[in-house]
């Protein structure tokens, strides 16, 4: 094995939270950084030319190699875990910017109540209101103190929406439910295509509060506090899965890797596959990481601080590899890596069809509207079988034909032949989803190990999730397929495809790629892997970055409250680690 | 990782698709560099050569792609898009051995909801399906469909149907969607590099801007997937 010179610091992956953490350290500070990212470099002038549905969309040219490396799942573990062999409900990415790079730039924040779910819903509820499995934790810390991250992080994007509460003043047109705004979003609302505003004006008819979609395709070119300037979104539609080919998309590439590589003390080596974080168990610190070049050498990188950012998946498998922590058992609650695995409930409550044209090729991962009135603490639960909530919403992806041709409403039976082909090509422009987007509760049995039998390419154990919804979940789905019928119904539609309902976990059916969990955070370190600063507890010079760390799952998509986080605790390691390093308090 | 499957026989008896104006009520023609398009009025039978089909397996693709997504009233179908050539191409491909699978063992049986966990790769899957349909191009339009029905619960059928339904709608760098045919038919225009002036402009009413593929649009090669190593 070849030994590198030391860095003091070194960060596994280079997405969002990985180079946030490297254009911080590597902008603010002389300290020599290294990133290491396992898939290729990317460079965003390269997406001029990936407009292609059938290679980037339908087989997912962005996303991870899963011949190399996969996770297997079972329902309970009681069951054989398999490997998922091809992608389908999660999508993570690979290369340099990660998901980053391929995704629909939604930036909703968490509620409130998120940070403190235990304490909150059990003061207001009662100790029963939660399911009597669940492994719920409050973070240990408030939405106060996270607030003037989440602002920064608007800057950095140039977010573009409206704002609903500005230091406690509702405000008409925005989330009015949403927590407290410091500001008003960087730059306006995006355009509104045509199915999201009948959504808007149903939504309205029917008393609810809808709100444009806070989006990081921005509405008009903007120009952030690190001197990036973007231009705004021309509405292609070429946004989930593809790489933005006029950057109003923001992106790792765009907005941070030009800051890197004009720093001299920041380095990103591609293709490096971390195996091992090298741990020192007698005097509680990391030495550095070991990976695979691209040649296939083993490489042994000595750092003073090693941050993980490789994702949920990767972050939690790299410590339990790395004998790190003591693995989370559910049977005996002892352990702590690999708990608390939580995924985004994200389902298509109505597909309606309409007779009207809706033009739907034109839009962005993010142009719509949502309404969050049942995604709030302060809902009468009185007739509802479920705790905590979500959002609904109506976007204008951008639809595409391979991927949206065939969808029929429920009285057509044919699904080839002549009848079939013109109902779906009279269809095709005529159909829009609704979707419910929910919180999901953690539980005592949904967890990570290592699996028993399948290994990655390298010979080394895959990642194990044992995973499935309960009746909280399927409660929550059937009631906010109810109401999305009846939204639907006030547009116009003319048929309605109510979902079907949540059963098992359905590893084919994509939902997000909001997988969080792993490695938690908390107050206090009984649960918790890392702190509030995302400082490992028991190792003070390994910090953990990204969704890995979320407690459960908010209703909300984390990129924002990932980047938040990032933020603050740089400032923590900037401002206080580096001159005493030590744990963070 | 390599596996044995991933290499062609170095010999190959070559194949082609000979295509007649007739049969397609048009022909395709493919000229070097790939592009297709389709010449109406040519007699003249065309012979497009075949990367993974035989010549029989690949006239029964064409014609159980053409009874699922058929030329009829209400525009043209897989025959006019080229779907077999496509298929033959992704089949060739990466997609067709599963480059990007995980193909590790054991294999198990599994409940639907954790996926395909089989062995055995497309073009696997089409070359073992195909055994089941011999004589299929042979037979009228209403026997076809019998075939077809006996095997609709398959996943050699699943794949035929996702794959046509690709072959009418991918960008023709792949080799399907001729002359944009499957865009026209359902009013897609490609890669439009700006709808900033109509998204909020056509609100109810059919705004259908004259199709461009990749390369029209862009200028620039993109190189497809089933064309790189």
């Amino acid at each position: 094995m070849k030994t590198l010179p030391t860095v003091d610091a070194v960060i596994v992956g280079g997405g969002w939270a990985g180079l946030l953490m490297a254009k911080e350290l590597g902008a603010r500070t002389s300290l020599s950084v290294v990133v290491l990212e396992r898939g290729p470099s990317r460079e965003p002038s390269e997406y001029a030319t990936d407009m292609d549905e059938l290679d980037f969309y339908i087989r997912y040219r962005m996303m991870q190699d899963l011949s190399q490396e996969t996770v297997t799942l079972c329902h309970d573990s009681s069951r054989r875990a398999l490997p998922l062999r091809q992608h389908g409900a999660f999508l993570p990415g690979a290369g340099v910017g990660g998901s980053g790079e391929h995704w629909n730039a939604q930036v909703p924040r968490f509620l409130p109540d998120c940070f403190e779910l235990l304490s909150k819903t059990t003061a207001r509820y009662g100790a029963s209101a939660l399911p009597k499995d669940h492994s719920v934790r409050d973070w240990g810390f408030t939405y106060d103190e996270l607030e003037p991250y989440y602002t920064r992080v608007d800057k950095l994007l140039g977010s573009s929406g409206k704002a609903g509460n500005i230091r406690g003043e509702h405000i008409e047109g925005g989330n009015i439910f949403e927590g407290w705004r410091s500001e008003e979003y960087p730059t306006p609302p995006t355009k509104v295509p045509y199915f999201a505003a009948l959504f808007r004006d149903a939504a309205k008819s029917l008393g609810y509060h809808p709100y444009p979609a806070p989006s990081a395709n921005i509405s008009r070119p903007y120009t952030n506090p690190d001197g990036i300037s973007r231009g705004g979104c021309t509405y292609c539609g070429f946004c989930a899965r593809f790489g933005c080919m006029v950057n109003a998309k923001a992106q790792p590439t765009n907005l941070l890797l030009p800051i890197l590589q004009k720093r001299k003390n920041v380095l990103l080596r591609t293709g490096a596959w971390v195996r091992r974080v090298s741990f020192d168990s007698a005097s509680k610190v990391v030495r550095g990481v070991s990976y695979i070049d691209p040649a296939g050498e083993e490489v042994f990188q000595p750092a003073s601080l090693v941050f993980l950012a490789s994702w949920t998946f990767n972050n939690t498998r790299l410590l339990l590899l790395s004998g790190i922590g003591e693995p989370y058992d559910p049977a005996t609650g002892r352990g702590t890596v690999g708990s608390n695995l939580t995924h985004q409930v994200s389902v298509p409550s109505a597909t309606a069809f309409f007779d009207q044209p809706l033009n739907r090729f034109m839009g962005s991962g993010s142009a719509g509207f949502m309404f969050s009135d049942f995604d709030r603490d302060d809902l009468d639960r009185s007739s509802l079988n479920f705790v905590r909530g979500g959002y609904f919403a109506a976007r204008g992806f951008g639809f595409q034909p391979i991927a949206n041709f065939g969808v029929l409403p429920s009285s057509v039976k044919a699904k080839w032949g002549s009848e079939w082909k013109k109902a779906a090509v009279s269809y095709y422009d005529r159909t829009g989803t609704i979707i419910f987007t929910g919180e999901h509760l953690a539980y005592k049995s949904n967890y990570m190990d290592l699996d028993p039998v399948y290994k990655d390419k390298l010979g080394d154990p895959l990642l194990r999730l044992t995973l499935d919804w309960r009746d909280n979940e399927r409660e929550m789905v059937d009631f906010a397929t109810g109401k999305a019928v009846e939204v639907a119904r006030a547009m116009g539609a003319k048929e309605i495809n109510p979902f079907p309902g949540l059963r098992s976990y359905d590893t084919a059916r994509y939902q997000s790629t909001h997988v969080q969990g792993g490695t938690i955070m908390g107050a206090s370190p009984e649960h918790a892997v890392v702190s509030p600063y995302w400082q490992h507890w028991q190792i003070p010079n390994l910090f953990i970055l990204g969704g890995s760390t979320f407690p459960q799952n908010a209703s909300a998509n984390p990129t924002s409250t990932v980047l938040a986080f990032v933020y603050r605790t740089a400032d923590a390691i900037i401002d206080r680690y580096l001159k005493h390093p030590g744990p963070l308090v | 990782m390599r596996r044995a499957s991933d290499t062609l026989p170095r010999m190959r008896r070559r194949h082609f698709l000979t295509l007649s104006a007739a049969s397609l009520g048009g022909v395709l023609v493919y000229s070097l560099d790939r592009k297709a398009s389709l010449l109406a009025a040519q007699h003249k039978p065309v012979r497009i050569p075949l990367r993974f089909f035989t010549e029989t397996e690949a006239l029964i693709v064409a014609a159980a792609a053409a009874r699922i997504f058929p030329s009829d009233d209400s525009g043209p179908g897989a025959r006019e898009a080229g779907v077999a050539i496509f298929i033959d191409r992704q089949l060739a491909g990466p997609y067709g051995r599963d480059r990007f699978r995980y193909t590790q063992p054991p294999f198990e049986d599994a409940p639907r909801e954790l996926g395909y966990q089989g062995s055995a790769m497309p073009r696997q899957i089409y070359r073992e399906g195909l055994k089941g349909l011999e004589g299929f191009h042979l037979l009228d339009a209403s026997l076809q469909d019998d075939a077809l029905r006996k095997v609709e619960s398959t996943l050699f059928f699943a794949l035929l149907r996702q794959n046509t339904i690709e072959g009418m709608f991918c960008d023709p760098i792949h080799g399907g969607n001729v002359d944009m045919v499957g865009w026209q038919l359902v009013g897609f225009p490609g890669p439009r590099m700006s709808n900033y002036d109509e998204i909020e402009k056509y609100y109810g009413k059919a705004f259908r801007p004259k199709p461009m593929d990749l390369r029209q649009a862009t200028g620039a090669k993109a190189r497809p997937s089933e064309d790189q190593p």
